[in-house]
């Protein structure tokens, strides 16, 4: 059981950085096109939506609606770009292209390389999410300030889809069940977080589920502060995602060592 | 560090009911090339996983450079290198990058790493693709990467999951020439192959499995001269079950494989009398293979 765990686990506290930097090596390769492809779903979101539904609904929250859209795109692009590099590229390196299978003959460990890859796709989140939150900036829907406040928050809603996505590929067979993940999760929380409309918008039974979804409490912490307030509740949403970040990348990664090491 | 590189002790592992390694046992002394001969689903690839830590045996005991396994496999993988069965390199980066990238799992440093390439891609001779894209590369060129990339770390041990499998025969001619360069500056090499020819080559020892189960151990000149022990006479292209009542009193032993027939005897001369004037017929004599070996053991012809 103690070598099952040990194999399971990370090694050390830095083993993982090998597997993020051939990642990184890889992205530098096609960083033109990976970016504008994590970007431009949220951009057309949030100009879309943002200018022909903002001029229908006035002002939300106090802020125009395009000021209060932007946050919900803030979080939500990292949800997307943690949640897509994880279910596809991280599925077939750990699939079918053997990558995972020739790091395992070095002396990492699944544990090193699961967190190695979470901490990429991460990465990729906190990219995404800042990008928009300065663009959110520079249009004037938030206070330069406060794009660093919510910095963290981006990394850990990054952290927090990609383990949770990394749970969805420890166990999905193939490539088809991905669709599942999409369309009865990730899509569905786009509209049951608060990401374009106020949860109070939402039946009461809705809410109560929202706040238990991952993209709600990043909202939470986000929005406030991109439109000059004080937020409610901030331990707890941040204790909210931590959980989400941690428990699934230990099951994952248990997982992961009952599919890979028969 | 003793001299024993690799120890197996009742080595027995199931998938599901289906008994894969069977109370396997075997020693591999340092600076050996010791090679696991068997066909398709004898459990070789098993082995070599085991070895390594990545699937645990569900009985025995695995010693690998000094290190039980898969209790410390972690510390054992530091000290080998892998070739795996089907190549997984980094296909969008280079050369020099998958070499990069590799080393940096050891814990090497993008310096340490540069000081070593140059002497990889000499050994792989691919100096000229250093900055090559490994996608662009002939498979040859592939293995060679891989084996390359093997050696990062300066493994003492090299586990090699067939190794010129799906190689044309230059190719493979190429690595067993730097496998034995290998051999030669001391490392230690387990194989799997299915390749006779190959095992003959480069194996001081082999064992001969068979679902899961050693059916022969030995150098391969000690098995050849135990198992055959005479020349043989390949006879082609007649009617076998007549061929065989001809000559049946003159040989020791008869193996039939698709439309040959294998002979064994003691004394060539007389199975030629026998066969003297009979048209079509087309006849080898030759010495004793690991092959006629394997047939013997088995019953079976093995994939080529």
């Amino acid at each position: 059981m103690g070598e099952r765990l040990a194999a399971a686990l990370p090694a050390n506290a830095w083993n993982w950085i090998a597997v993020w930097r051939r990642n990184h090596l890889a992205w530098k390769k096609v960083a033109f096109a990976s970016m504008l492809g994590t970007l431009a779903d949220p951009m057309i979101y949030l100009f879309g939506l943002g200018t022909g539904l903002g001029l229908l609904v006035g002002r939300i929250e106090g802020a125009s609606y395009i000021a209060f859209l932007a946050a919900g795109m803030v979080a939500t692009s990292a949800m997307t770009a943690s949640t897509f590099e994880t279910i596809y590229a991280v599925f077939g390196r750990m699939r079918d292209q053997g990558t995972w299978e020739a790091i395992l003959h070095t002396q990492l460990t699944l544990g090193d390389i699961v967190l190695g890859e979470l901490t990429w796709a991460a990465t990729k989140a906190f990219l995404a999410g800042t990008t928009i939150a300065i663009v959110a900036a520079a249009l004037g829907y938030a206070a330069w300030t406060s794009v660093l406040y919510v910095l963290p928050v981006i990394a850990l809603t990054g952290f927090a889809f990609a383990s949770l996505a990394m749970l969805v590929i420890a166990l999905a067979p193939s490539y088809h069940y991905f669709i599942f993940y999409q369309t009865l999760v990730i899509t569905p929380m786009l509209f049951l977080s608060g990401a374009v409309f106020p949860v109070g918008q939402l039946p009461g039974v809705f809410q109560q589920i929202a706040a238990f979804s991952p993209l709600a409490n990043s909202i939470d912490l986000i929005r406030p502060v991109m439109l000059g307030r004080l937020g409610d509740n901030v331990g707890l949403h941040i204790g909210a995602l931590c959980m989400f970040a941690v428990l699934p990348f230990f099951l994952s990664a248990g997982l992961f060592h009952r599919r890979l090491m028969r | 560090m003793s001299n024993v590189a690799i120890d197996l002790t009742g080595v027995t592992k199931l998938f599901g009911n289906k008994l894969v390694v069977d109370g396997l046992s075997f020693t591999v002394a340092s600076g050996e090339c010791f090679g696991l001969l068997g066909p398709n689903g004898a459990g070789k690839s098993t082995i070599a996983r085991m070895l390594l830590g990545m699937t645990r045996p569900d009985a025995g005991d695995i010693t690998v450079l000094g290190l039980p396994v898969p209790a410390r496999s972690r510390l054992a993988r530091k000290g080998i290198g892998v070739v795996p069965q089907f190549d997984n390199l980094d296909l969008e980066f280079t050369v020099r990058e998958n070499l990069l990238v590799f080393g940096r799992y050891f814990g090497m440093s993008t310096r340490e790493i540069n000081a070593v390439i140059p002497r990889l891609l000499e050994f792989a001779r691919l100096e000229s693709k250093g900055d090559s894209r490994v996608g662009l590369l002939s498979g040859g060129m592939k293995r060679r990467l891989t084996l390359a990339r093997a050696l990062i770390n300066d493994p003492q041990l090299l586990v090699m999951d067939e190794p010129t499998t799906g190689l044309d025969p230059h190719a493979r001619h190429l690595i067993w020439e730097r496998l034995r360069f290998l051999l030669a500056s001391g490392k230690t090499i387990i194989l799997t192959t299915h390749f006779m020819e190959e095992a003959e080559r480069l194996c001081d020892r082999l064992c001969v499995l068979e679902r899961g189960r050693k059916i022969a151990e030995g150098s391969p000149h000690a098995l050849i001269d135990e198992y055959i022990g005479c020349n043989v006479i390949e006879i082609f292209g007649g009617n076998p079950q007549e061929l065989i009542s001809l000559i049946k009193p003159y040989v020791q032993r008869i193996e039939v494989s698709g439309e040959t027939l294998f002979c064994y005897a003691p004394d060539p001369e007389d199975v030629r009398i026998q066969l003297r004037g009979r048209a079509g017929l087309r006849i080898l004599e030759r010495p004793p293979s690991l092959e006629d070996v394997f047939l013997r053991l088995t019953g079976r012809e093995m994939e080529k």
